[in-house]
Order: C-alpha cells, then sequence, then structure tokens
C-alpha cells in the first residue's frame, strides 16, 4: 500500500521530533526541515502529500512559505502550526489557501481529525485528477474512425456544433455509430466535465420513460420505494442524449416540448418545480420530416429539436474506410483478448468490401470480434468471416431486397434466436424485430 | 506463535520507576511474556524524575524520558520499556499515553492518564491494569517495527482517549502478528 507523506518545517528541534515520531508511527513517510527556505529545497525535488509549517521561524516565516509554495503547487496541503495564535494570522493563512490553522500544542485526537480530514482532501484530489484524465480520454474522437470525405464533412460538422449550446439532432441507420457522435459532441463542448446521460426511448414504456427523464418522488406508484432523481435533472450543467427519439409517444412529445422550453419539470408524484441547465442531443434512423407529414411526431419539437443536424452516412456510403475499421478492430480485440496482433488475409478484405453491412459498423465491429474468437492464426482468413458467399449486387435486387435476404439468412442460421442474431447483425433486439415486422419474415 | 519474534532480540526488560503496585507490575511482566513469547524481566529503578518535569506545563517530558531510558537501561538485543506513574507530554501535544522509538530499542508507558478519576469518569479501578497492559503491548509493538493499524481490536491501533484503549484488544491482529514474526 502506497505510504503517505509529510513534510514538517519547523525551527525547534524538539517539536520537529515530535512530529517526526509521531507520524512514522502512524505510518507516514515523513522529512523535516528546518527552515522555509530548506523546505523549498526539498519540495523542489520531492512531492509531500502534507506539508505541516509553523509560522515562527527565523527568515521567512511560515505565511511567506506558504504563500511561495502555493505559487509553485496551487494544489498543497498546508497545515499553518502557531504557538500564539491570533485572528488576524488565522484569517491571513487561510485566506491564502492554508488548508487549517491549528495552535500546538493540541489535543493527539485533535491531530488525528486533522490529519484525517486531509487525508481525505488528498484522495478527493487524486478522485478528482483520475476522473479529468477519463474525460479528456473521452474527448478524443479517434473512436471515429475514417478518412472518407463523408467522414471528414461529418466531423467538421461536430466541432462547429460542439461550442454552441443548440440542440442537435443525429441522423443516420442502425449501427451507424451515432451515441458516438453525441459522446464527441459533449466532449468537445464546454460541458464537458458535467455528465452526458444518455436514454433509449425506445427500448422504455410511456410511463417508464416518463419517470426515467423526470423522476419520481417516494411512493408516486407502486415500486417507487425512494425518490429518484430524473436523467433531466442528473445532466444538470451537462448533456442529455435521447436515442431513437422517434419512438416517443404523443404525451411524451408535449411533455418533452414543454420540458425544453421551460427548462424545468416537476418528478413523478411530486409538486415541486426543478430546474435544469441541459444540452439536448437526438438521434433517429427513422425520417422525422416525413413523420412530422403524416403528423405522427409533432412539428414544434422537430423544430425545436432539429436546430442542427447531423447526417452519419451507412457503412456502404464510405467503404473507403472498411480496412481502416478493420484494422481498428483487430487492434481493440486483440488488445481485449490479450492476442498477438493478427492481420486480415487480402481475399477476406476485399470480401469485406465488397458487402454492404445492412447493419453498418456495428455489424463489422462483430464480424471482426468472431473472426478473431473463432480465428486461431496470425491471420484471419476468408472463412473465418461470416459471410457464407460473395455478396454481389443484382441490378434486379434493390437494397432493402438484399437486406431482407440477409436478415433471414442469418435469422436461420441462428435458429431465429432473436438475440444472437441481433449480435450477429450488429443491431439491438428492437431494431430486429422491427425489421422482421417491416419485411413480414416468417419461422 | 512469536519465536521468530525473537530471533535478534533476548529478552524484554520492563523497568518501573516509582511504581509501587507489585501486583500490577507482575502481571505486566508476565502477559508481555506470554503475548511475545519470551523472556521479560522487571527491574525498579529510582532515578530524580523532577529534572525531567517541565514547570509551564506542569507535566513530564516524554521525550527526554526515553532518551534516559534508553541512554541507562537499554541494552542492545533487547528492548526496555519504562513504567511510569506521572503525566507525560511531547511538545506537540497536550498529553500522550506512550511513546517509543520505532524500530528502536526503547519505549516509555505511563499509566496517570489511563484512570477514570482523570476524566471525570465513575471510577472502576478494574479497567486500569488492562489498559496499561495495551500501552506496554502498543510501544513495544512499535519498538518491533510495527506501525498503527486499522484493523478495529488490533492493539496497534491508535488511541487518544482511554475510551479508545478499551474497545482494542491487548494482542495484535493476524497482520500485524504476521509481521511481527518476520
Amino acid at each position: 500500500m502506497k505510504k503517505n507523506s509529510i513534510l514538517i518545517v519547523d525551527d525547534e528541534a524538539s517539536v520537529r521530533d515530535s512530529l517526526y515520531n509521531w507520524f512514522l508511527e502512524d505510518g507516514f513517510e515523513v522529512s523535516c526541515a528546518e527552515d522555509a527556505s530548506k523546505a523549498l529545497k526539498i519540495l523542489d525535488h520531492e512531492h509531500f502529500d502534507i506539508i505541516l509549517a509553523d509560522i515562527k521561524m527565523p527568515g521567512m516565516d511560515g505565511l511567506e512559505l506558504l504563500r511561495r509554495i502555493k505559487q509553485i503547487k496551487p494544489d498543497a496541503i498546508i497545515i499553518i502550526i502557531t504557538a500564539f495564535a491570533t485572528v488576524d494570522t488565522a484569517v491571513q493563512a487561510l485566506k491564502d489557501g492554508a488548508f487549517d490553522y491549528v495552535t500546538k500544542p493540541f489535543d493527539p485526537d485533535d491531530l488525528s481529525h486533522l490529519i484525517r480530514n486531509a487525508l481525505r482532501q488528498v484522495s478527493l484530489k487524486e478522485e478528482n485528477e483520475t476522473l479529468r484524465e477519463r474525460v479528456s480520454a473521452l474527448e478524443q474522437v479517434e473512436d471515429i474512425i475514417g478518412e472518407s470525405q463523408a467522414v471528414k464533412k461529418m466531423l467538421t460538422e461536430v466541432e462547429q456544433v460542439a461550442q454552441s449550446n443548440t440542440s442537435v439532432i443525429i441522423t443516420g441507420e442502425s449501427g451507424t455509430g451515432k451515441e458516438l457522435i453525441a459522446k464527441a459532441i459533449h466532449a468537445n463542448s464546454l460541458r464537458k466535465f458535467f455528465p452526458l446521460v444518455s436514454v433509449h426511448c425506445g427500448a422504455l414504456t410511456e410511463s417508464l420513460l416518463e419517470s426515467e427523464l423526470f423522476g419520481h418522488e417516494k411512493g408516486a406508484f407502486t415500486g417507487a420505494v425512494y425518490t429518484r432523481k430524473g436523467r433531466f435533472e442528473m445532466a444538470d450543467n451537462g448533456t442529455i442524449f435521447l436515442d431513437e427519439i422517434a419512438t416517443i409517444s404523443s404525451k411524451m412529445q408535449v411533455e418533452l416540448l414543454r420540458v425544453l422550453e421551460s427548462k424545468s419539470f416537476v418528478r413523478v408524484g411530486g409538486n415541486k418545480t426543478i430546474t435544469s441547465d441541459f444540452r439536448v442531443i437526438c438521434a433517429t434512423n427513422r425520417d422525422l420530416k416525413k413523420m412530422v407529414n403524416e403528423g405522427s411526431f409533432r412539428e414544434d419539437l422537430y423544430y425545436r429539436l432539429n436546430v442542427v443536424n447531423i447526417n452519419v452516412p451507412p457503412l456502404r456510403e464510405r467503404k473507403d474506410d472498411i480496412p481502416l475499421l478493420v484494422n481498428y478492430f483487430i487492434a481493440k480485440y486483440c488488445k481485449s483478448m490479450s492476442r498477438p496482433l493478427v492481420i486480415m488475409e487480402a481475399t477476406a478484405m476485399k470480401r469485406l468490401q465488397d458487402y454492404d453491412f445492412p447493419g453498418n459498423v456495428r455489424e463489422l465491429e462483430n464480424i471482426i470480434e468472431r473472426a478473431i474468437v473463432v480465428g486461431n492464426g496470425k491471420e484471419i482468413k476468408l472463412r473465418d468471416l461470416p459471410l457464407s458467399k460473395p455478396v454481389t449486387l443484382s441490378k434486379t435486387e434493390s437494397l432493402n431486397d438484399l437486406e431482407k435476404q440477409h436478415i433471414n439468412q442469418v435469422l436461420t442460421n441462428y435458429s431465429w434466436n432473436i438475440s444472437r442474431t441481433a449480435q450477429a447483425l450488429g443491431i439491438d433486439r428492437v431494431t430486429l424485430y422491427n425489421k422482421i415486422k417491416k419485411y413480414d419474415l416468417k419461422q | 506463535m512469536a519465536t521468530n519474534t525473537m530471533k535478534h532480540v533476548n529478552q524484554i526488560n520492563l523497568i518501573s520507576f516509582g511504581i509501587t503496585d507489585k501486583a500490577l507490575l507482575e502481571m505486566l511482566r508476565a502477559e508481555t511474556a506470554r503475548i511475545f513469547s519470551c523472556k521479560v524481566n522487571h527491574k525498579e529503578a529510582r532515578t530524580e524524575l523532577g529534572q525531567f518535569f517541565d514547570g509551564t506545563r506542569r507535566q513530564y517530558n516524554a521525550d527526554s524520558l526515553l532518551q534516559m531510558v534508553d541512554q541507562n537501561y537499554s541494552k542492545a538485543e533487547s528492548k526496555t520499556l519504562g513504567l511510569f506513574q506521572v503525566d507525560l507530554f511531547i511538545p506537540i501535544l497536550t498529553y500522550i499515553f506512550g511513546q517509543a522509538y520505532l524500530n528502536g530499542r526503547s519505549a516509555v508507558a505511563s499509566g496517570y492518564r489511563l484512570v477514570d478519576e482523570r476524566y471525570g469518569i465513575k471510577t472502576n479501578r478494574q479497567n486500569y491494569p488492562e489498559r496499561f497492559l495495551k500501552e506496554v503491548i502498543h510501544e513495544l509493538g512499535h519498538n518491533f517495527g510495527l506501525i498503527h493499524c486499522r484493523n478495529i481490536g488490533c492493539v496497534m491501533q491508535a488511541s487518544t482517549y482511554v475510551e479508545d484503549i478499551d474497545l482494542k484488544n491487548a494482542d495484535f491482529c493476524p497482520v500485524c502478528r504476521k509481521q511481527l514474526e518476520q
């Protein structure tokens, strides 16, 4: 276990020795300095979790030392100790950024509490740094792979829209990576240090969605054992991502419009108005404009959401990106499965480039993952791909016919096991059900 | 068993300064021998404690007492603990129960603040011997290189009040015991 470190700065040898022994017995790594200049020299090349400094020392006093340390290390946790406490020096020390100010001699219990609080601060600081690192990792848009014109255009749009606060609708077929685009917008926005809250509207019934979005009070309905914050509340200062927005009911469309306009709402079963400052990003694979014309989607909500529209192109329209994506997924899955890096045989790559990927990038990703699992060599061969025969485009067949035929084939391969088929196709179960219904496929 | 513990230590010496309770001293000696599985001697010593008294604080300087024990009574390959009945302090703290050199050969412990009447609690002299024993074992534990333990009940847990001492046992937790035996 990592030991916490402490630097004691005091001109009195007896005080230094007392503290030295005390902290040594408490499991710290302890260093001492008899004056401020020696302390600064030590701090030049060493880091300490806590610095305990006496205020009255010959030469530079504790307050000056505090200011100097804070200039170099603004996050340093410094506790000022003094034999003669005055309100003025205490206020000054705290104003200059001291963590605490204590008068010696102190009670052993007070010292324990003081150090425990300081260590809590140390661990919060470390946690904060870890979270910041994680967030900046999110900023990397490298997960959006592609060098085609379509991808470049889309990334430019993402960059342009990210810094603003406007609502965005991301459109594109299933599996094209709409959520990834939402993450990229959030990660490059001013809201990046606040949450990105995702809601998959299509997966929830109307009442569940209402409770999910607005939260509920304890006892609002059977099973509401606790008060629960809604997603809008959780997204305060951040971004809410509403996936499959086209699936929400008319009632929810009205509710959503009201929330978007007022940025305030009431929890289910509650009466207190809650306000939240969020940005909204929606995604859909449907043609919302068409739905507006048909009357199944509110026009006012459509215009409210559709301030900026980013279209994610299907994989078949950016086939040049397939080799890049293949290599990216190979590297990703070889790493996660702790396997040596494999390469893809040229004929297998050619087959993939000829294929139309109705399930888009998600389908390609699943194909690669499967190939790495089932293949056992240094190369992914044609036989490792779940594409039984070369897919050629017949002039007489439409894209829909091809998709129907492919889904039917995969369903048969997996004995109509919906979950496994959806996984193989790289689409979710709801989408698969929709497609079965659309093409009237039967077992 | 703690036989390995004593690989480099022949014995533990308890030196009492002004403690007259023979039964208490014998209990401390016997229990220390049991817990450390080693030979423990007890000796009475006479020293003028006035020189360690701080008139301003009206307490006895534990750092100086520890030095005195180390210089006059400690021997190589043994651990020596001075037993006192005076109010101990170190410059930075208002009081302490005991003090030791980490990984060293000397320690001190005092029973002065281990009695209930110092805290306005109803006197219960039955607690006193056990508290004193726990302090002795704790300080000797530091001599053997053990630091404060977070394990509730372990004798090496840091105690700032007598109530804290009452909560822990007089023996080491398995983790500290293992470390002691290495």
